[in-house]
């Protein structure tokens, strides 16, 4: 009798909840009762509320179990668990969650599905046929399908891609570097952390790809560090990458050389600005550094450079293989293609939904995520992190398109979406939007170093009632100089949340610290 | 009481590890700090000299992160995230639980056990989020904490 595979995510919020000990109770489990096992750690579809999610595969199809306890684990077996049996924890297939099939994966498509660390499994699932089709084709042609697919920097900043690999293959160098931006630190988002523990070998080869079509032999990945698990996997998927003769010289007989190197960051927010992670890639303090010069033009070690953040590489492996014009089909207005929206906080159902631009936030927050964690009505949802502004449930109807969110003071950056129940004092996030940039300023610009220490004094006057009125016009000038003057968006967007709050939700400054 | 020191050689050997290349500074404190827990002033003194940089240099670098430590910590360290999808879970009365039973402020060591916050363990989905001794945990009540961090003094 064959070994029946079970699948048990080694990610981080899989693990968080207790996934690597049912891994182990399976696996007991299995020899105990003498039951053939052979147990694959995969990465998390990303239905993160249902984690640890157990698949069992049965005839080929994939029936899924979730949330999963080690205290199950006996009980599981004894229902059938290896033949697909019923079960209160059990699913069904996994193909027929609707959570999953509703979405549209074009970037996330091999996490969950595939063994991360198996490159027989990444070259089943159509692993490195991109490069081999970039090596076919040419540099021009890859550069020519990334413009085409109308992809934007999905780090926050939503830069043209192509415009800024064409800048970079442009520009005449004896060295260029590709710098992955994986230091993913605005609350709410996860989907760089799962991306690189589900498909670690599909960054690695977009990597490639991007260093092949602009001539860079050398990658950096700028890791942050409150990632340990996810360390350990992208590690590992190096060395196998390089083992699989697809890192190194002469990739495949390509004559193409590239490598890259892990780097760890420092526990510093603003690291991931991208000036800010090249200054700590060379070993220094992160301070943000002038523009121009563009890091397109004078990169790391003053060399050119293109700094991508982890989706946004890991997207280009299908734009090379299905074409830029399929990528482009998707999606609304300037806003191209899909986006792994990550549902967190106060969310029932939270985890990471990959959808084409244009779907609403009501969507999302209602369809996928069910709502409130709590039961109660949603107060404000935080949209693109630290840096991003409150919205209120009466603007839930807006859609997901980088434009129609700056016309209302508001970004998606790096889409993350923080739902916040009817509990929620907004003075005090008002106040934390200040004190969190008082924490990581790099100090580099007056507005924000000093801007932000003020902020969170003026908004405790205002909160104790002093001089209301006038403490209130205070902040409102403090934000204009913040926004207008600082450096980079570190200092000139922490003002989108606390103008949000002071447009939306004004009354919480009189009752914060209340009891609610 | 004498404040301890790392074994000189254990440096070098970190140095080494990285090439002793200046550039690899940010790399060299966090894998010091990842093995030892902190960076003491002779540690700095050290680096300047192998890394052919000025103590100024290297000072800079580790007051500027936050991980780099400059006091040595409890055996245990518990980091609570602060960041606003755990903020809308509950991460204030968390924490303000674990200042109550650990006895402990944040970046204070109570009985060998060190709290400190942290903003983002990307674990945002399963909020409130902690990270006990290097490993998160998701989805974190009052009472599992108490169990974390009774698991952690009984184990040593």
């Amino acid at each position: 009798m064959d070994a029946t595979r079970i699948y048990v995510p080694r990610e981080t919020s899989a693990v968080s909840v207790g996934a690597d000990e049912v891994a182990l109770e399976i696996a007991r489990e299995a020899k105990r009762t003498g039951t053939p096992v052979e147990l694959i750690r995969n990465g998390s579809w990303g239905a993160t509320w249902l984690e640890p999610l157990v698949e069992v595969e049965v005839d080929g199809a994939r029936i899924a179990y979730g949330n999963v306890a080690a205290a199950d684990v006996a009980g599981l077996f004894s229902a059938g668990l290896v033949s697909g049996g019923e079960h209160e924890r059990r699913l069904g297939p996994i193909m027929e969650i609707e959570y999953l099939i509703k979405q549209d994966r074009w970037t996330f498509w091999r996490c969950g599905l595939t063994n991360p660390l198996s490159l027989e499994d990444f070259r089943e699932h159509h692993g490195f046929k991109a490069l081999e089709k970039a090596f076919a084709d040419g540099a021009e042609a890859v550069i020519d399908a990334v413009t085409a697919s109308g992809l934007r920097g999905r780090g926050g900043a939503g830069f043209p891609t192509g415009i800024k690999w064409r800048t970079v293959a442009d520009t005449d160098a004896d060295q260029k570097y590709i710098a992955c931006n994986a230091d993913e630190g605005d609350s709410g988002t996860f989907s760089d952390r799962m991306l690189m523990e589900g498909d670690p070998l599909g960054l690695i080869e977009s990597m490639a790809i991007a260093g092949f079509a602009v001539g860079a032999s050398k990658g950096y990945i700028y890791l942050r560090s409150e990632y340990p698990l996810t360390l350990s996997i992208l590690s590992r998927a190096l060395d196998i990458a390089r083992e699989g003769g697809w890192l190194g010289n002469n990739i495949q007989g390509s004559g193409f050389d590239f490598d890259i190197e892990l780097h760890l960051g420092g526990g510093s927010y603003v690291c991931g600005e991208e000036t800010a992670m090249l200054e700590s890639l060379e070993g220094k303090k992160g301070i943000v550094r002038y523009k121009p010069p563009l890091p397109a033009h004078e990169g790391l070690f003053g060399k050119p450079t293109v700094v991508n953040n982890v989706v946004t590489l890991a997207s280009v492996g299908n734009i090379v293989n299905l074409g830029g014009e399929r990528y482009a089909g998707m999606g609304v207005n300037r806003s191209k293609g899909t986006l792994a929206f990550q549902l967190a906080g106060n969310i029932k159902r939270g985890g990471l939904v990959e959808k084409s631009f244009g779907v609403t936030l009501r969507e999302l927050i209602e369809d996928w995520g069910g709502g409130t964690a709590s039961g109660r009505p949603v107060k404000a949802v935080q949209v693109g992190g630290p840096l991003g502004a409150y919205l209120t449930a009466g603007q839930l109807d807006i859609t997901l398109d980088y434009e129609a969110f700056v016309e209302i003071g508001a970004m998606i950056g790096h889409g993350g979406i923080v739902v916040f129940d009817d509990t929620a004092d907004m003075a005090q996030q008002a106040r934390f939007a200040m004190e969190f940039c008082a924490i990581e300023s790099c100090g580099k610009c007056t507005p924000c170093r000093i801007g932000s220490t003020r902020g969170v004094e003026v908004i405790d006057r205002i909160i104790a009632g002093e001089n209301r009125d006038q403490n209130y016009d205070l902040l409102v000038e403090l934000c204009d100089t913040m926004e207008a003057a600082s450096l980079c968006a570190m200092g000139g967007m922490t003002p989108y949340p606390v103008r949000s709050v002071l447009k939306h939700f004004a009354e919480d400054f009189a009752s914060s610290g209340d009891d609610r | 009481m004498a404040r301890p020191h790392i074994d000189k050689q254990a440096t070098s050997g970190i140095v080494r590890e990285f090439g002793a290349r200046a550039e690899m500074l940010v790399q060299i404190l966090q894998t010091i700090v990842m093995r030892h827990g902190w960076i003491p002033e002779d540690t700095i003194r050290q680096l300047a000299g192998e890394l052919n940089l000025s103590r100024a240099d290297v000072h800079g670098v580790v007051n500027y992160y936050h991980d780099f430590r400059t006091e040595a910590p409890g055996k245990h360290i518990v980091k609570i995230c602060q960041a606003e999808a755990c903020q809308a879970m509950g991460s204030r009365e968390l924490t303000d639980h674990a200042r109550a039973s650990l006895g402990a402020d944040m970046h204070e060591t109570s009985d060998e056990v060190t709290l400190e916050p942290v903003y983002c363990l990307g674990n945002c989905a399963c909020a409130p989020a902690v990270m006990v001794d290097g490993k998160t945990h998701g989805r974190v009540t009052r009472e599992r904490l108490d169990e974390l961090v009774a698991t952690i003094k009984e184990a040593r």
